[in-house]
């Protein structure tokens, strides 16, 4: 029941925080000067094309662009009629895309489900290889095993994400024979889900899994050596070895669990990064997640794609951060509910 | 021990009457907090290094255009893509000195690059203090001379030529300006706004730090990139390079302070407890001077450690912001606006030289990262 009460508490807060956020966003994309419409029309205006000049400015009422900006907001977010009504964000409506030409959530789409898809992919990579590394890294700590892991785990922080990138496609494509670039083979897009597809968009997600994921790792796996080195020079370890516990076991059963607790709690600190890697790595390879357009978008001020993009990406980690406290919360039970005091 | 007849026991050691009773007795006692704390870094080897390339890298700043032959964007136009050149010593067993063998190019039709050919016959030894193209040393004397260059009807490429025939080891010196100053700009601002936050947090307490802890808990869950992506792509394209360099630093630097701040704020909540904070405070110092004199003291030596760890970011950050085009542009060299040249998979393949900018990257990183974990192992010097 505590626990349910924490977890109602936590979606609350996230979603004051989406709020907050929202603000931020919406300032931040009219940071520049002018908008996407009043830019199109002083170039119509110049070339001296009327009949395109009465259409940008049907569309800049007909989306409140003409409006004073806290209303512009409200409108966007949905809690303020606009000239279609209460039709925002709340309400469902990502907007308009003025470079497209065609609703944000049309454009977006899939981009969606595939940058999900991928960071999800990223955040299991980070688990899969910090988790055994770093165990063993503290456990033989200051053997060559150590030192490799921590080499590989610097030149992985040090590697700007794009570079890496492309270094690993080149590669892997010569050697490997690894597909360059894209999410799937082109035959599936716009395809049913079917086993071929699947087989595809895991072939493809090999080297950006790796890229987005490798500073990540190796800032995790540092941590838990960190973490599991203190946890060794406990007296109970010592105990443990006395009474002649197995090493696998008497690393397994004891110090790992203790040192795990940051591991579950670091995700908050994870998936901000990793969103952003993904961000740069899907510009730099080509992958169909949202990165490109939001790209895109901000170069020609296409504000609402743009902010839709940047609110997405928001709210992954937003989700992300949440769930990672809840579970922290389970795994845990010395863990307080609520706030202090109370 | 020595047993004196009358059964008493004597130290053998030497006994003098000029011995200090007053001497410390551990070793460390003997000297100030910085000394102490300079003799430890000093047996962490790999954080010495790194602080002394880094040290040697920023001195070179100021004087790059001396130690580059050419300037960031002279041009040679017969020679695009000009693979690196090497540096030798002896020609035919024999010793010359420093000298390069001149290249020409060819243009291959086929496949519609530049082939270029080392004549090996005609050593040309490298010219040393010479004249070349102007520049600006310490940012303000004009000068022309250059530690080498190239001699007269040859070239020195040591790391080779961009798409525009550019020397990329002098872009690579000049491009260090902007690409070092860059994290040096940005940690300033976020460690003003870290400092400030945090400290006014954690020293009033109450609703001012309730509501600086939700900022600090929105911006630290909000992914970086992105919102530095809208931000520069909030910058005018009609400023000048100085001007943009000068923004795109202080945003890199307007996104990192939460971390910072929460370090101080949780630093502050313990240390305003304590007797000397009550003293000061009794005697009617104002909050501003407590902060400052009596608590920022305490802890700076972290918050340096700290912020060296957060420079590499800021660094990867305008990487990675001229990259993608939304940070430094052209005429300004950065090492993200180089490697933007080689964004695409055929420069990579083709010309390998153009993504050489990666490795000055990758060492000030590390370097950094090395430094920052020397500095923080040795700031406690009184911990074994």
């Amino acid at each position: 029941m505590m626990f349910l009460k924490y977890a109602i508490y936590r979606f609350i807060t996230m979603l004051l925080t989406l709020w907050v956020v929202s603000i931020m966003i919406f300032v931040i994309i009219n940071l520049p000067p002018g908008d996407y419409l009043s830019n199109q029309i002083a170039e119509l205006r110049a070339t001296g094309q009327a009949e395109g000049v009465a259409k940008a400015e049907f569309l800049r009422t007909e989306y409140a662009l003409d409006r004073p900006i806290w209303e512009q907001y409200l409108i966007w977010v949905g809690m303020a009629p606009g000239p279609q009504g209460w039709y925002g964000l709340i309400q469902g409506n990502f907007g308009w895309s003025f470079e497209f030409d065609r609703p944000v959530s049309e454009i977006v789409g899939d981009a969606l489900w595939l940058t999900v898809l991928v960071n999800l992919a990223a955040v299991l990579f980070v688990y899969l290889v910090a988790l055994p590394l770093g165990v063993i890294a503290a456990a033989k700590s200051e053997t060559w095993i150590d030192y490799t892991a921590a080499f590989v785990g610097y030149l992985g922080l040090a590697t700007p994400n794009f570079l890496l990138a492309l270094m690993l496609f080149y590669y892997g494509n010569k050697y490997f024979d690894l597909p360059i670039g894209g999410l799937m083979s082109p035959e599936f897009e716009g395809e049913p889900m079917s086993f071929d597809k699947v087989k595809s968009i895991l072939v493809h997600l090999i080297v950006p899994t790796f890229v987005i994921g490798t500073s990540g790792a190796a800032a995790m796996m540092q941590r838990l050596r960190a973490n599991m080195l203190d946890e060794l020079s406990k007296p109970y370890v010592e105990t443990a070895k006395a009474k002649g516990l197995a090493p696998s076991k008497l690393l397994a059963k004891y110090p790992l669990r203790m040192a795990f607790n940051p591991f579950v709690a670091d995700i908050g600190n994870l998936l901000p990064a990793m969103v952003s890697g993904s961000v740069l790595v899907s510009v730099v390879l080509g992958l169909q997640t949202i990165g490109p357009s939001l790209l895109t978008a901000l170069k020609s001020q296409d504000q609402f794609l743009a902010g839709f993009v940047l609110m997405f990406v928001a709210l992954l980690t937003l989700i992300g951060t949440m769930i990672s406290d809840l579970l922290l919360v389970l795994l845990d039970p010395r863990i307080r509910y609520g706030a202090r005091g109370s | 021990m020595t047993q004196l007849p009358d059964g008493r026991f004597v130290d053998d050691a030497p006994y003098s009457d000029s011995t200090d009773l007053s001497a410390p007795e551990r070793s460390d006692m003997d000297a100030s907090t910085w000394v102490l704390v300079w003799r430890k870094f000093k047996r962490h080897k790999l954080g010495l290094i790194s602080g002394i390339f880094l040290l040697l890298s920023y001195l070179m700043l100021p004087v790059a255009g001396f130690i580059a032959p050419y300037t960031p964007n002279e041009r040679s136009a017969d020679y695009l893509y000009a693979p690196p050149q090497s540096v030798n010593f002896w020609h035919e067993g024999e010793f010359i000195g420093p000298f390069v063998y001149p290249t020409t190019a060819t243009a291959d039709l086929v496949n519609y690059r530049w082939t270029y050919e080392t004549d090996e016959t005609r050593p040309m030894p490298l010219q040393f203090f010479c004249e070349g193209a102007t520049y600006n040393l310490f940012g303000f004397i004009r000068s022309d001379t250059h530690l080498f260059c190239a001699p007269e009807g040859a070239t020195i490429f040591l790391w080779g030529s961009d798409r525009l025939g550019r020397d990329v080891f002098s872009r690579i010196l000049y491009g260090a300006q902007l690409s070092l100053t860059v994290g040096l700009i940005g940690i300033t601002v976020s460690f003003a706004l870290g400092i400030f936050f945090g400290s006014i947090a954690g020293y009033f307490g109450g609703k001012t730090d309730w509501l600086i802890n939700r900022a600090i808990e929105i911006l630290r869950s909000l992914p970086e990139l992105p919102l530095w992506l809208a931000l520069s792509a909030a910058v005018p394209s009609n400023w000048g390079p100085v001007a943009v360099f000068f923004i795109i630093s202080i945003i890199l630097g307007i996104l990192d302070w939460p971390g910072l701040a929460r370090a101080v704020r949780s630093k502050f909540l313990s240390l305003r407890e304590e007797e000397y904070v009550r003293a000061a405070e009794m005697m009617g110092a104002k909050p501003g001077r407590v902060i400052r004199r009596h608590l920022l003291p305490n802890f700076m030596s972290h918050l340096i450690a700290s912020a060296t760890l957060s420079i590499p970011a800021m660094i990867l950050g305008e990487t990675a912001l001229s990259f993608l085009g939304l940070g430094l542009r052209a005429p300004a060299v950065s090492w993200g606006v180089m490697l933007n040249d080689a964004q695409n998979l055929a420069s990579i393949e083709i010309y390998p030289w153009t993504a050489i900018p990666m490795l000055p990257i990758i060492f000030v990183v590390l370097a950094f990262n090395f430094l920052g974990d020397g500095l923080r192992a040795s700031l406690d010097p009184y911990k074994s």
